[in-house]
C-alpha cells in the first residue's frame, strides 16, 4: 500500500474557457481522516469527482493507492473505495437491504456482510422496509452503509451529515472514528466547518480553484497568525484595572459586553497578557481564550 | 480499452428487469396487448360488415397497424429516463464509483428493459396466438411466431434510440420531450413526408429510391417485413407492388431492423464514455 493513499500532482480541470480546478497538489496520508472545505463553486466538488474519476483530469495526475482511478487496474482500486455522494436518493422501490444487495453485488461482496452493516448505521428495524418510507437522515444512513460496503480502504464522504440529528451526526462520527483506528483513510467535505474542525485530522482550505492552505486547525490558526480573544468575566471596575495592567502590551480592541469584558490581541501577546491578568487576583471571576475558529480562519483565506 | 465483465451487466439488467415485474410494469403491458390485439382480430373487419376472427393474415394486417403506433410509444417511455433518471437522482455517480465501466452499465440497463418489453410482448400476444390457436394451421402460427418476433425487434430498435435519447438529454423533462418527439416523427411524420415528396416531385426524380428510404425508419421496417410475408396482405397494399424484390427479403430487412437496434446504442456508448 502506497504511504499517501491520495495524491494529486497539478490536478486541473477546464470546463471550456473556465478552469475550475487549476493545478491542485494534495497528498492524503493513509488513515488520516481529512476534510475538504470552500464554499459553492470553490471547486471541491470537481476536485472529488476528479479524485474519485467521474469526470476526466483535463492536465495532470491523480492516484488513489498508487494507481489512476480508471486506469488498467479499475476494478481493484475501485473495490478499495466508498463513496456518499451528497443527497443521494437512492432507488424508493427498493428496501434497505435489496438496496445493499445491489450495491454488494456489483461490489463483489458477499450479501451475508449486509445485515451488519445495517446494524452498524442503525437501521435494522428498517431493513424490510421500502427507501420510499425512508426518512432523509435514514436515507443519508442507507447511503453510508452502502459506502461501507466491503471494507474499503478509502472513505469518499460528500457532506455526509446533511439531513441527520444532531444524536445521528454523533454516531455518525463515532463510526469514522471507529473506521480510522480500523486504518481507513477518508475525506469528507462539508459546509459546516464547527462541526469539521473538532474532528478532522487535516483539512485543506479550497477558493477559486486552489488549495489556499493545508494542514491541522491549529497549523491553519497560527499560519494566518489571526487575533484571538481573551473573555475575562469580574466585578466593577474590571474594566479600568485590566486597561491598567495591559499598558504596553498590543491589543487590538477592548470592549464590555454586559459583565464579561472581550480583549482581542494577537497570538504573541496572549502569554505576556496573560501574566499580567493573573496578578489582578480575584478582580476576576473567570478568563477563557477564544480561539480564532475555523470560520474565521475560512474568511481570512477567503480575503 | 477495458474489459466486458458480463456478471455485471447481468447485475443491472436484473435490477431493470425486477424492478418491472414488481411494479406490475410487465403485466399492464402485457394486458393491453392482449386485450387490444383480441378486439383487433375479432372486430378489426368490421368496417367490411363483419365481426369474428377472419384469417390469420388480415388479423397480423390488423395487429401491424396497432403494433406501430404502441410499441414505440411503449418502448420510448420505457427508456428515456435509463441514464438521465440515474443522473437527476444523483445514483449515477455512484454507479459509476463501482467497479463497473460505463459501457457495462448501458448493456446492463438495455438489456434488462428489454427483456422486460420482450417478456410483455411474448406474454401479451402470446395469449392471443393461443386464443386463436384451434384457427390456425402450422403456416399461420409461423406467420404469427414471425409477427411478434419482428414486434420484439421493432421494440428493441425504439428502446434502443431511448436509451441514446437518455445520454444525451440533459434532464428528464428534456429526454421525454425527445421521446414523445421521436415517436411523432417515425411514427406519424415520416411517412407523411415521404409521399408527400412523392406526390411534389409526382415520382419523376428519385422514386427508385423511395423504397430504400422506408428502411431508414425502423417503424416501415416492421411493416414491410410483415406485409410481405403474408401472400393475401401483398395484394392489399398497393406498395406492395412496387418495392423492389431486393428488399423484400426477409433476411436484408432483419439486418436493418438489427442494425436500428446496435447503431443508437453503439451512439448511446460512445457519448456516455466522453
Amino acid at each position: 500500500m502506497a504511504s499517501n493513499i491520495v495524491e494529486a500532482r497539478g490536478a486541473t480541470k477546464d470546463f471550456g474557457t473556465v478552469q475550475a480546478v487549476k493545478g491542485v497538489d494534495l497528498t492524503i496520508a493513509a488513515g488520516e481522516l481529512f476534510g475538504l472545505i470552500g464554499h459553492n463553486g470553490a471547486g471541491k466538488s470537481t476536485l472529488f469527482k476528479m479524485m474519485l474519476g467521474l469526470i476526466t483530469i483535463t492536465s495532470g495526475d491523480i492516484l488513489l493507492d498508487g494507481e489512476k482511478v480508471n486506469g488498467p487496474r479499475f476494478r481493484e482500486t475501485r473495490r478499495k473505495i466508498g463513496y456518499l455522494p451528497e443527497n443521494v436518493v437512492l432507488y424508493d422501490n427498493l428496501t434497505g437491504i435489496e438496496t445493499l444487495y445491489f450495491f454488494a453485488d456489483l461490489k463483489a461482496v458477499p450479501r451475508k456482510d449486509c445485515p451488519a452493516l445495517l446494524e452498524k448505521v442503525g437501521l435494522s428495524h428498517a431493513a424490510s422496509r421500502r427507501v420510499r418510507e425512508y426518512s432523509k437522515g435514514m436515507r443519508q444512513r442507507l447511503g453510508f452503509a452502502q459506502a461501507l460496503l466491503g471494507t474499503p480502504r478509502l472513505l469518499f464522504l460528500d457532506e455526509p451529515t446533511t439531513g441527520l440529528d444532531p444524536g445521528a451526526i454523533r454516531d455518525f462520527y463515532r463510526i469514522l472514528r471507529e473506521l480510522r483506528d480500523e486504518g481507513v483513510t477518508m475525506v469528507l467535505t462539508s459546509h459546516i466547518l464547527a462541526e469539521i474542525q473538532e474532528r478532522v485530522d487535516r483539512l485543506a482550505i479550497m477558493e477559486g480553484g486552489l488549495i489556499r492552505a493545508t494542514g491541522t486547525v491549529q497549523d491553519l490558526r497560527e499560519g494566518m497568525n489571526l487575533p484571538l480573544t481573551l473573555e475575562i468575566a469580574g466585578g466593577a471596575g474590571l474594566a479600568e484595572q485590566v486597561t491598567r495592567v495591559l499598558q504596553g502590551i498590543a491589543i487590538e480592541s477592548i470592549e464590555e459586553a454586559g459583565s464579561i469584558l472581550h480583549i482581542r490581541l494577537s497570538r504573541d501577546s496572549k502569554m505576556p497578557a496573560l501574566a499580567r491578568l493573573a496578578t489582578l487576583g480575584d478582580t476576576m471571576r473567570d478568563l477563557h481564550v477564544r480561539e480564532p475558529s475555523l470560520e474565521d480562519v475560512f474568511f481570512g483565506y477567503r480575503n | 480499452m477495458l474489459s466486458i465483465d458480463f456478471r455485471q451487466i447481468g447485475i443491472i439488467a436484473g435490477k431493470e428487469f425486477w424492478d418491472r415485474i414488481r411494479n406490475r410494469w410487465v403485466l399492464a403491458v402485457a394486458v393491453v396487448f392482449t386485450v387490444f390485439a383480441l378486439v383487433i382480430a375479432y372486430f378489426g373487419a368490421a368496417q367490411q360488415g363483419a365481426v369474428g376472427f377472419r384469417s390469420i393474415d388480415v388479423t397480423i394486417a390488423s395487429l401491424v397497424s396497432l403494433v406501430i403506433y404502441l410499441i414505440p410509444l411503449i418502448a420510448l417511455i420505457l427508456g428515456f429516463d435509463a441514464i438521465v433518471g440515474e443522473r437527476e437522482r444523483g445514483s449515477l455517480d455512484l454507479l459509476l464509483t463501482l467497479p463497473i465501466t460505463r459501457k457495462e452499465l448501458i448493456l446492463g440497463k438495455y438489456a434488462g428493459l428489454a427483456g422486460a418489453l420482450a417478456f410483455s410482448t411474448i406474454a401479451g400476444f402470446g395469449a392471443v396466438g393461443l386464443i386463436l390457436s384451434p384457427q390456425l394451421n402450422l403456416n399461420a402460427l409461423f406467420h404469427y411466431a414471425g409477427f411478434m418476433g419482428s414486434a420484439i425487434l421493432l421494440g428493441f430498435a425504439f428502446l434502443s434510440i431511448a436509451v441514446m435519447l437518455s445520454v444525451f438529454a440533459a434532464d428528464r423533462t428534456r429526454a421525454s420531450g425527445l421521446a414523445i418527439g421521436t415517436w411523432f416523427f417515425f411514427v406519424l411524420v415520416f411517412d407523411l413526408l415521404l409521399l408527400g415528396a412523392l406526390v411534389v416531385t409526382a415520382g419523376d426524380y428519385g422514386g427508385a429510391i423511395f423504397p430504400y428510404l422506408l428502411l431508414a425508419n425502423p417503424a416501415d421496417v416492421f411493416r414491410v417485413l410483415n406485409v410481405f410475408s403474408l401472400d393475401e396482405v401483398r395484394t392489399l397494399y398497393g406498395l406492395a407492388t412496387v418495392f423492389p424484390e431486393a428488399l423484400s427479403n426477409p433476411a436484408t430487412l432483419g439486418g436493418v431492423m438489427l442494425a436500428w437496434i446496435v447503431g443508437p446504442l453503439a451512439v448511446a456508448i460512445w457519448r456516455f464514455e466522453r
